[in-house]
Parts: structure tokens; C-alpha cells; sequence
């Protein structure tokens, strides 16, 4: 029966309440939304960033550099616990995700595999003798060293959660408007950034590693013979930046970017050229004072990022803790040096592997390309139900139309779900769906009029023959949003969040608010026929 | 029972009250046409067999790479742009005017080995030096691993959304009924490839989402058209299935008609005030609406009719929904 009982009426009004409060704030400029009172909602549309324009970069933690790293450092600790022991070795280098070392006194390789237990790696907990490498005895007085897995996936783990902060910093620090840093799977991190922020900074903030160490440089070296392959041991081959010919320097770093307090950048009178000065903190100041005193005459490469930005020589001992770095600067770049230095070094590098960036311009067109074709879309709707179903019948799921995007955008603001250009047009084909619940309802009701019922009982009919009906078609609209949602990307995550608001708003408004003003009609005038007829 | 006043208005009045299309009798005919266009439509979407996207023009979701779109004051020279792009060594460099001759779309690959996001930026400074002040609109970069997940997941969610309506229909509706309303899916989903493998339109992932909308729409309207079929299997238990399955249809005709005119409306104004980027995606939506109705009729329906219906026993099976009110 066509009731108008009390719960459906409540419903209804409550509904429509609802959706209007939550959906105003939409209505109002900035400005009186600020001054609402405390209980009043004041969230609006929020909206994607293809429609308000901003960027979209998705970062991903290069765990491969890690590793590699990881082995360089593996590699140097081994040299230096077996030389301190003086155990003989030969082919000292990483191996398939390992490092390999050949003993030369085969009495030697059982005490060198005790040693290099002991001292390689980190503890930790949980491990097989509590330390995150093992080493493995190999045929051919061979010591093979490996990461456990596990300790490395936490390494993994940890340096994106690093990463994160740290872009997080380095984020703020640019002054960047309201920016979404957040992880993805294992190793990835989404940042997005909206309005007029620069990507191509945004990148270059981000892309740099920061990894600033202080080297000796070693002026005895044949550089020659260097570039060739043949380091020293202990030494490593630097490259300089913007075309300085490479150095040879000590791999042991004196100082590193750790131990910096603070970076500023600033600007050399003298030489007429940018600079970024920096400041260490207790450590830094010892370890650097005590290098200088002990290296006067000689030259220490600033490294970073595996290049050298510049080879001072050290004219007498830095013991104050702070110094300058001159390099081929512009006011940008050394803006951004200071920058990144203070918010720290990435524990590796990040690469980017998709970016998606809007002009503000190209969102205002989208936005208002949106809501030409919403409106367009929904007043011919509108027009073709009345002149299809006429004033009352049309009208009526003209009402539920009404309320139903009344309801979505109450829904969306609350929600907070961003509203996409692909969104929008899941709005334009919700209407669609909308109307079929109720043309599906007037059709049965039209049907059991021909054969004979009252008008009662039509409508009745109507409301209940369709309902299962309705609740397919909506059912296979709502399965096809959950797997867009679940499997599709940015705007199509937000088409299928649109999509599945609109089918629940839909079915309660076609079917409910409906029923609610047709109980009324019949109540009221007691009608002998349907205007549909 | 009164009579029923007889003005124009509204329109419904003026539709037919009992059409009586004989669908049927030409069977074989919309098969023909429908498993030819389906045959069509697979080896298109097929071949050239490349890799990754075959017949379909891929977009940079599925492709990886870059998209730019680039505005300036004067009228850009597309020669020139391209010729720059080239330059750099950049692959499969495409370059098309882009709405007014102040705009232009570039897309090019990022050559093996390089970091797209440093590849772009290089480009970028390139055209600019020779071309002039350039504002850049939009930029898409995607690299490689994403592309393939990207490609992976729409996949995956094209094959989901498909055997997930079937499982649906199938529990619904039975083996019978559930076969014929799957050869329509299958169908649409289909010919919807066929349409952007004859046009060329992008591939993208907006064209994944709306396939899986067609999908939603197809099996929604194959629904609509055999829950009346076996209502009047019920109903009429000594009719001959063949016209069983015209008359639901004549009955559901107005309804098909009503709500699919509302959702090509709809999609036509935003195909028409969308912009470019809706364009593809409200092309696709309409023709499913096309073919997702033409399918119920003469794709599920012809099926089933072919496949029979054992009335005796599936009256049994049918008995709970004879609760409905």
C-alpha cells in the first residue's frame, strides 16, 4: 500500500534538511562561511586537482640505490675490520645483492668469519645471532656477506617513512598551499599540491637526494689513471658539478650533512655571487676544527649528491663551526640548497614516475566546462520529464531530481571526496539513472491502469513491481563503481566515488521522495485516473 | 473506470499504448549483423598486434610518456615544435594543433634509460627557447612502471567488472537467462573496443571507467528487458516463447525509450560543453547506451529464444519471485 506512514514522511523532510544544511556552504562566498557559527558545517566540494589546478607527482623510493648503497658501506666495513685484524684477503666486492671476500691464509677463514659476524651490520632483534647480516662460509677460503631480508624491508620501510618527513619539511619550507603527502603501497609516495605552485621547482626540491659530505681531496692521485678504473683503494673518483674536472678523494667522508644545524643562503660581497652559508652543531665543529688543524695547505671537496660543488683549499683551521659554500650559484639555486640541507638528506634517492599537472587557468576552464554541461544536462532532463510525464508526474521527478543532487553534493562535502571533470559527468549520467527509477515506476503504474486496476492499486503495483527492478539496475551500477574505485587511479577514483553516492541517493529519492508526494496527491484529491494515462 | 480525457499533453499519451513490433522474426538477421560487427570489432581491436594496447590508440596511462599541452600568444608552429622535440631525441614525437592555433598537444616517449620527470623538464626549456614564451597548460608524465600497472589494473577491472555481472546474472537469473544477458554484455564490451579502434580515439584510463559504466548500463537494461520476459513466461505459460519475448519487449518498449533518450541527452550536452577531455569519454557512453539497448533486445533475447526456456521446471525454479507482490 501507498501509506503516507509517519517514518517516510520524517525521512523525507529530515533528508531534505539534511542535504540542504551540508550542501550550503557550497552557496556561500568564503567570507560568510568563515562567520558561521561553530555547529554550522562549513566544508564545501572539494575539489580534484584537474579542476582547480595543481599538481600530482607520485614518488618512488629507489630501494635499488639503498641496496647498492647499502653493499658500498658493507664493502668499506669489511676492508677496515679485516685490516684492523690483519687478515690477508683478496676480491673484496659485491655479489648478486652480496659481498664476497677470498682469505688469503685458509687458517684465517674460520677467525675471519668469527670477526666479521661480530662487527658487520647492525643488531637487531629477532635475527639469527641477533644481527641483520649474515656470513656465510663458501668453498674457496670464500666469506659471502648478505642482508636478512627482513631487515632490509624494514630498512626499506623506514627510509620512506624518512623520505616523507622529509618532503614534508622541504614542502613547508617552500611555502606550498594545503599539500597532500601520502604513502602508497611499499615504497611510494603521492604528493599533491594544489593551485598555482610550480612544478618544476617541486620537482627539483624533491628530486634532490641533499646528501652533503665533506671529502679530502687527495692531490697525489692520478686522476688519469682513476678515470680509467683504477682507483686507490679507500679513495673514490668525485665528478664536479657544471663541467669541474673530477677529483680523487677519500671515501671517508669528514663531515656530513647530519651534523649541519642550520643552512641559510646569502650572498658574497667579494666575489659578487651567491652562497649558502651553514652552521655545524657540537659534533660537526670538533670533527671538522680537528680535520683542518691536521690538513692546513691541503683541499676538501664539498660533495653533494656524488658531485663536488667546489674544492676549497684549507687556509688555516675552521674551529668556529660554520663556513660558506660557493659554487656556481644562482639566487635560486642557492635558495634551494639552503633549503634542502636544512630540511635534511633523503635517506635515498626518490624518482618520479608520474606527474599530472594542471594550470589553475585549465581547471577554471574545466570547472566552468563542468558546470555548463551539469546544468545543460539537468535542465533538459528537467524539461523532457514534464513534457513526457506532464506537471504532476513530471514534476515530481523533477523534485526527486532536486534533492537527489541536493543530497550528492551534501554527500560529497562531507566526505570530503574530490570532485573530478570525470566526477562531473558521473553526475550527468547519475541523473540518467535517477529518471529510470522513475520511469520505471510511472510505466508499471501506466500498465496496471490498462488492465484494469484502480488508480490505488496502479500505483501501488507500480512502486512495488518496479522496486526489484530498480534495485538491479542499480546494484550493477553500484558493483561497477566499487571496482573503479578499488582498482582505478585519481580521476576515475573520483568519477566511481560520484557514481556510488548517486546510486544511493537516487534509489532513495526516486523511490521514497516519490512515494511520499504521490501518497499526498492521492490523499488530497482522490483521483479517478492518472494524468499519465 | 473512468475515461481517459484525451489532450496531446503530456507526451507519454502519445507514444503507442500496446505496440506490437514483431522483434523476433528477424532473428537471424540482427545476429548476423551483431556477430559479424563483434568479429569486426576483435580483429580490430587486435591487430596491428603492438604491444601494449594492439589496435587502440593508447594514451599515456597505457603507454607511458608525456603530454603537454602548451599555449602562447601568437600561433605556435607546430613544424617547429616538432622539429625541436625531434631534435632532443625524443620518441614518437607527435605534435597536433590543439582547439585554436594558440594551443597545441604534444606527446612524445621518453627514450630508454632516461627519468621522465628530468626528460620533460629538458623539453621544456628547449621549447622555449625556440619557440618563444610558452605557458604549459597541462603536463602529464608517465613512466614506465606506472604505465604498466596502470594497463595491468585496467585490465584487471575490465575482466572484474565483466565476470562480476555475470556472476550476478547468473544468480539472479539462471543459466538460460543469464547466458543471453552475458552475450550482450560480452557484446557491448566488444563493439564499444571496435568503436575506438575505428575512430582512434585515446585510450585512456576515462575510457576504462566508461566501459565499466556501459557495462553497468548494458546489463541494467538487459535486466529490465528479461525480468518482463519471465513475468510473462509466468503469466502466459501456454504462449510460444518467441512471442513471450516480443510482447515484454513491445511492454518495456516506452520505458527503453523514455530513459534512453534522457541519458543520451544528458550525454550529448556533455559531449557537446565538456571539452576535450569528456569528449572521448561521452562518445563512449553514448554509443554503449546505443548498442547496451540494441543488445538487450536482439542480442539477449535472440539468445534465449535460441537456447529455450524449459517452462515446466522453471516455473519451479521461478517460484520465490512469484512472492512479489
Amino acid at each position: 500500500m501507498v501509506t503516507l506512514s509517519r517514518w517516510k514522511v520524517v525521512l523525507v523532510i529530515l533528508s531534505v534538511v539534511l542535504g540542504l544544511l551540508f550542501a550550503l556552504p557550497n552557496a556561500l562566498p568564503q567570507s560568510v562561511r568563515d562567520g558561521l557559527p561553530g555547529f554550522m558545517p562549513r566544508q564545501t566540494l572539494n575539489l580534484g586537482l584537474d579542476l582547480q589546478g595543481g599538481s600530482y607527482l607520485l614518488l618512488e623510493v629507489d630501494t635499488d640505490a639503498l641496496r647498492s648503497e647499502r653493499l658500498t658501506n658493507m664493502v668499506e666495513d669489511v676492508r677496515t675490520t679485516l685490516r684492523e685484524e690483519q687478515i690477508a684477503f683478496a676480491d673484496l666486492g659485491p655479489v648478486n645483492g652480496g659481498v664476497n671476500v677470498r682469505i688469503v691464509d685458509p687458517g684465517q677463514v674460520d677467525a675471519a668469519a668469527r670477526v666479521l659476524r661480530n662487527t658487520i651490520g647492525s643488531t637487531i632483534q629477532g635475527a639469527v645471532g641477533g644481527r641483520d647480516t649474515t656470513v656465510q662460509v663458501l668453498p674457496g677460503q670464500t666469506l659471502r656477506l648478505t642482508f636478512i631480508a627482513e631487515a632490509f624491508e624494514a630498512e626499506a620501510k623506514r627510509a620512506v617513512d624518512q623520505s616523507i618527513e622529509i618532503i614534508r619539511r622541504r614542502i613547508d619550507e617552500l611555502g606550498t598551499r594545503e599539500p597532500t603527502i601520502q604513502r602508497q603501497g611499499s615504497n611510494r609516495i603521492v604528493v599533491a599540491a594544489a593551485g598555482e605552485s610550480d612544478p618544476e621547482r617541486l620537482k627539483e626540491v624533491l628530486g634532490k637526494t641533499a646528501k652533503l659530505t665533506f671529502h679530502l681531496v687527495d692531490e697525489n692521485a692520478d686522476v688519469a689513471a682513476a678515470m680509467a678504473g683504477r682507483v686507490p683503494p679507500g679513495k673514490m673518483l668525485m665528478p664536479g658539478e657544471g663541467g669541474q674536472p673530477p677529483l680523487v678523494v677519500d671515501r671517508r667522508a669528514l663531515v656530513t650533512g647530519e651534523m649541519l644545524t642550520d643552512a641559510q643562503p646569502g650572498f658574497d660581497q667579494m666575489k659578487n655571487e651567491p652562497i649558502v652559508s651553514f652552521r655545524f652543531n657540537g659534533l660537526g665543529t670538533r670533527r671538522f676544527g680537528d680535520a683542518t688543524i691536521r690538513n692546513v695547505g691541503r683541499r676538501f671537496a664539498i660533495v653533494l649528491d656524488n658531485q663536488y660543488i667546489s674544492a676549497p683549499s684549507i687556509n688555516e683551521p675552521i674551529t668556529g663551526g660554520s663556513g660558506q659554500i660557493s659554487g656556481s650559484f644562482t639566487v635560486e639555486s642557492a635558495n634551494d640548497l639552503a633549503l634542502v640541507l636544512r630540511a635534511g638528506a633523503l635517506p635515498t634517492r626518490l624518482n618520479v614516475e608520474e606527474q599530472r599537472t594542471v594550470g589553475a587557468e585549465l581547471g577554471a576552464d574545466a570547472i566552468a566546462a563542468g558546470q555548463i554541461s551539469a546544468i545543460g544536462a539537468f535542465v533538459l532532463v528537467l524539461a523532457f520529464m514534464v513534457v513526457a510525464y506532464g506537471f504532476l508526474f513530471g514534476g515530481v521527478s523533477i523534485l526527486a531530481l532536486l534533492v537527489n543532487g541536493l543530497l550528492i553534493i551534501a554527500a560529497m562535502s562531507i566526505t570530503q571526496a574530490s570532485l573530478t571533470l570525470p566526477g562531473i559527468a558521473g553526475l550527468i549520467l547519475t541523473l540518467a539513472v535517477a529518471v529510470d527509477a522513475n520511469v520505471l515506476i510511472y510505466e508499471r503504474m501506466r500498465e496496471e491502469m490498462r488492465a484494469g486496476r484502480t488508480v490505488i492499486a496502479a500505483i501501488d503495483a507500480g512502486f512495488n513491481r518496479a522496486m526489484l527492478t530498480i534495485f538491479d539496475a542499480n546494484i550493477t551500477h553500484l558493483g561497477a563503481a566499487l571496482i573503479m574505485f578499488s582498482l582505478g587511479a585519481g580521476p576515475v577514483k573520483g568519477f566511481a566515488w560520484t557514481l556510488a553516492i548517486g546510486v544511493f541517493t537516487s534509489v532513495f529519492t526516486a523511490v521514497l521522495i516519490t512515494q511520499v508526494i504521490l501518497a499526498l496527491w492521492l490523499r488530497t484529491t482522490r483521483p479517478k485516473f492518472l494524468p499519465i494515462q | 473506470m473512468s475515461k481517459t480525457p484525451s489532450t496531446w499533453w503530456p507526451l507519454i499519451k502519445l507514444l503507442p499504448v500496446k505496440t506490437n513490433f514483431r522483434f523476433m522474426r528477424f532473428a537471424k538477421v540482427y545476429a548476423g549483423v551483431s556477430l559479424v560487427a563483434t568479429i569486426a570489432a576483435v580483429f580490430l581491436t587486435l591487430f596491428p598486434f603492438e604491444p601494449p594496447c594492439a589496435g587502440l590508440n593508447c594514451g599515456v596511462d597505457f603507454r607511458g610518456g608525456t603530454v603537454l599541452e602548451i599555449t602562447s600568444r601568437q600561433p605556435i608552429d607546430l613544424g617547429r615544435v616538432r622539429e625541436t622535440l625531434n631534435a632532443r631525441q625524443l620518441g614518437d614525437v607527435q605534435v597536433q594543433a590543439f582547439g585554436s592555433p594558440q594551443d597545441a598537444l604534444v606527446r612524445f616517449e621518453t627514450p630508454e634509460g632516461q627519468n621522465p620527470a628530468v626528460t620533460v623538464e629538458g623539453a621544456k626549456r628547449a621549447l622555449v627557447a625556440a619557440i618563444g614564451p610558452l605557458e604549459f597548460k597541462r603536463t602529464e608524465v608517465v613512466g614506465p612502471k606506472v604505465s604498466g600497472e596502470l594497463f595491468r589494473n585496467g585490465v584487471l577491472a575490465l575482466a572484474l567488472g565483466v565476470g562480476m555481472m555475470m556472476v550476478y546474472i547468473w544468480f539472479r537469473f539462471g543459466l538460460t537467462f543469464g547466458i543471453g544477458a552475458a552475450a550482450a554484455l560480452i557484446h557491448d564490451v566488444l563493439l564499444t573496443f571496435g568503436l575506438f579502434a575505428v575512430t582512434n580515439m585515446e585510450f585512456s584510463l576515462n575510457t576504462v571507467a566508461a566501459i565499466l559504466t556501459i557495462i553497468g548500463y548494458s546489463v541494467n537494461d538487459t535486466v529490465v528487458v528479461l525480468d518482463r520476459v519471465r513475468e510473462n513466461l509466468r503469466k502466459y505459460k501456454r504462449m510460444p516463447l518467441s512471442e513471450v519475448i516480443d510482447l515484454s519487449i513491445n511492454e518495456t518498449l516506452s520505458r527503453t525509450a523514455i530513459t534512453g533518450v534522457t541519458g543520451l541527452m544528458a550525454l550529448g550536452v556533455l559531449a557537446a560543453f565538456g571539452g576535450e577531455t569528456l569528449f572521448g569519454f561521452s562518445i563512449a557512453m553514448i554509443f554503449g547506451i546505443v548498442v547496451g539497448t540494441y543488445s538487450s533486445f536482439f542480442v539477449a533475447a535472440v539468445v534465449l529464444m535460441w537456447l529455450g526456456v524449459k517452462r515446466g521446471e522453471d516455473a519451479e525454479v521461478l517460484k520465490p519471485l512469484d512472492a512479489r507482490p
